[in-house]
């Protein structure tokens, strides 16, 4: 575990030594997160104009949602982008081999090598955003409802992260996928808006497949006070799950990895 | 002419056959351009959509339009040229009698072709799953579609191309593709019909060549009201400003070309 801890600062450190080379990236990400949140907003508030609502949410939670969502996209770019946008390359050129020599597990190397510092606006962002409205919603957690909501957070965290992580692994039998992961970035914008909001078979889609739902509307509903035993035990289940599908993904994905010579 | 016409068979021939190669990737980034059928079910289901001046029918049919559009539209040769010059792959390019603009733009047509059948596959099921049942325009406006798909296609790919000449004077110029997608999301028609924004912003949007990328192939596609004339002279136009611009570039981007790598 010691070994482990210091690896990770080696590699953060290391990396963030690379990303401060180009300052000006610092400008673009903080531009495109505040563009991003600015267009979001703007569509939501096209929803509820003339006192229309979505979904049965209102104005406010609804923004709890947005800032849910804008706090994992800024987890994405910080961690999921650089690592597992990565892992593609390593089969392409066959620099796994590298990886997999390495004393040290696999899947954290290839999950945790690289920190991009361009994705904490988007973080910082989505806390205010999420403190803010929730505020503004009349929401007043308890200590309970805090650790709670922090935990949600973690499990939609880990379901991400393995979304990622299996999408990613497939690029061992199909060699130059070339980033299925984009894929999984546009899918999930569905995220932004609360899922009631969505036609029925929508929903169900989005909760059991592509489980939009536990990432931003399962936490923003339990930092509201709205959330249910059944849907945070729901939500930890699936993260479990999750991670144990990535886990056992990748161990039977390597034995079909026959290296690149060139 | 002859030589044009030769080169032209070749370099998309030899496109073509390279992107067949990885014909399941394209499947996946066919799924990645979901965003506006994502939005068609939040409209669909949006009490807000009542105060819109197109029906529910034609709100369905705009969605899909704008889905085969966006299609059709995408642009990533920053990525690519951002890679090329970095590794130094741009050098053979630039010494063969061939501007490497046509290239580019040859391997993006390539993978539209390839695209096809995905996105027929998808259109048809979301059309049998009830969306745009009410009709379907007439073999002209199908033509003419197509024709201005072509067009605006062409107009993204000439304003990527101009913000790619970045990549002379920074090595991660491929970040300002952000910041180009974020116009591009919210002003152009993917989210939301044009005649949802307010009147302010919907004058900002008519102001950037965005509308003319999506709302107006979109709308013509569906069978909707547009301008045509209007619509192809707005086209022309940003096209005959980003032309000059995109050359004035080149040649003083070409100057600082330091033919890195290999």
């Amino acid at each position: 575990m010691g070994r482990y801890l210091r690896s990770l600062r080696e590699f953060w450190s290391s990396s963030l030594a690379i990303e401060l080379e180009y300052p000006a990236n610092a400008l673009i990400e903080l531009l495109s997160v505040l563009g991003n949140l600015a267009g979001s907003v703007v569509v939501l508030a096209l929803f509820y104009g003339r006192g229309h609502g979505l979904g049965g949410w209102s104005w406010d939670e609804a923004l709890v949602v947005l800032g849910i969502y804008t706090l994992l996209d800024g987890f994405t770019s910080t961690l999921l982008q650089p690592n597992l946008g990565a892992i593609v390359n390593h089969v392409r050129t066959g620099s796994l081999d590298f990886v997999l020599l390495k004393p040290i597990d696999s899947q954290f190397w290839l999950s945790a090598r690289s920190f991009s510092p361009w994705g904490l606006p988007g973080v910082l962002a989505g806390l205010a955003l999420i403190v803010l409205a929730a505020r503004r919603a009349g929401a007043n957690p308890s200590l309970l409802t805090l650790l709670g909501t922090t935990l949600l957070l973690l499990c939609s965290a880990l379901i991400l992260y393995s979304l990622w992580f299996v999408l990613a692994a497939t690029s061992i039998w199909f060699v130059k996928v070339w980033n299925a992961t984009e894929v999984l970035r546009s899918t999930l914008v569905a995220g932004r808006f609360p899922v009631s909001a969505y036609p029925p078979a929508l929903r169900t889609l989005f909760t059991l497949v592509l489980p939009v739902a536990f990432l931003t509307t399962v936490p923003a509903e339990a930092i509201l006070g709205r959330a249910t035993i059944p849907w945070m035990l729901a939500s930890l289940g699936m993260a479990m799950v999750s991670l144990g599908l990535s886990r056992g993904l990748w161990r039977h994905a390597l034995r079909y990895y026959t290296s690149a010579s060139s | 002419m002859n030589r044009t016409l030769r080169l032209a068979r070749v370099l998309l021939s030899v496109q073509y056959a390279y992107m067949l190669e990885y014909r399941a990737e394209i499947a996946l980034w066919a799924l990645s351009g979901l965003l506006p059928l994502i939005m068609l079910a939040l409209w669909s289901g949006a009490a807000a959509a009542a105060d819109l001046s197109l029906s529910p029918a034609e709100l369905s049919r705009y969605f899909l339009a704008a889905f085969v559009v966006r299609q059709f539209t995408v642009v990533w040769v920053i990525h690519v040229f951002e890679e090329d010059a970095l590794q130094g792959r741009l050098s053979p390019y630039l010494l063969q009698p061939l501007h490497p603009f046509w290239r580019y733009l040859a391997a993006h047509i390539a993978e539209q072709a390839t695209r096809v059948p995905f996105v027929l596959a998808i259109v048809l099921a979301v059309w049998l799953l009830g969306a745009g049942a009410s009709g379907w325009p007439p073999p002209s406006t199908w033509l003419l579609g197509l024709l201005v798909i072509h067009l605006a296609f062409l107009l993204r790919f000439l304003l990527q191309s101009v913000i790619t000449m970045a990549c002379f004077w920074s090595e991660r110029a491929a970040a300002l593709d952000r910041l180009l997608l974020i116009p591009y999301l919210f002003l152009s028609g993917l989210v939301a019909p044009l005649e949802a924004f307010p009147p302010g912003l919907r004058r900002l949007a008519a102001a950037t060549p965005f509308p003319s990328m999506v709302d107006f192939p979109a709308r013509l596609l569906s069978g909707g009201e547009v301008d045509l004339l209007g619509g192809l002279a707005t086209l022309a136009a940003w096209m005959a400003l980003l032309l000059p611009l995109y050359l004035l570039l080149w040649r003083a981007g070409l100057r600082r070309y330091a033919a890195m790598g290999a």
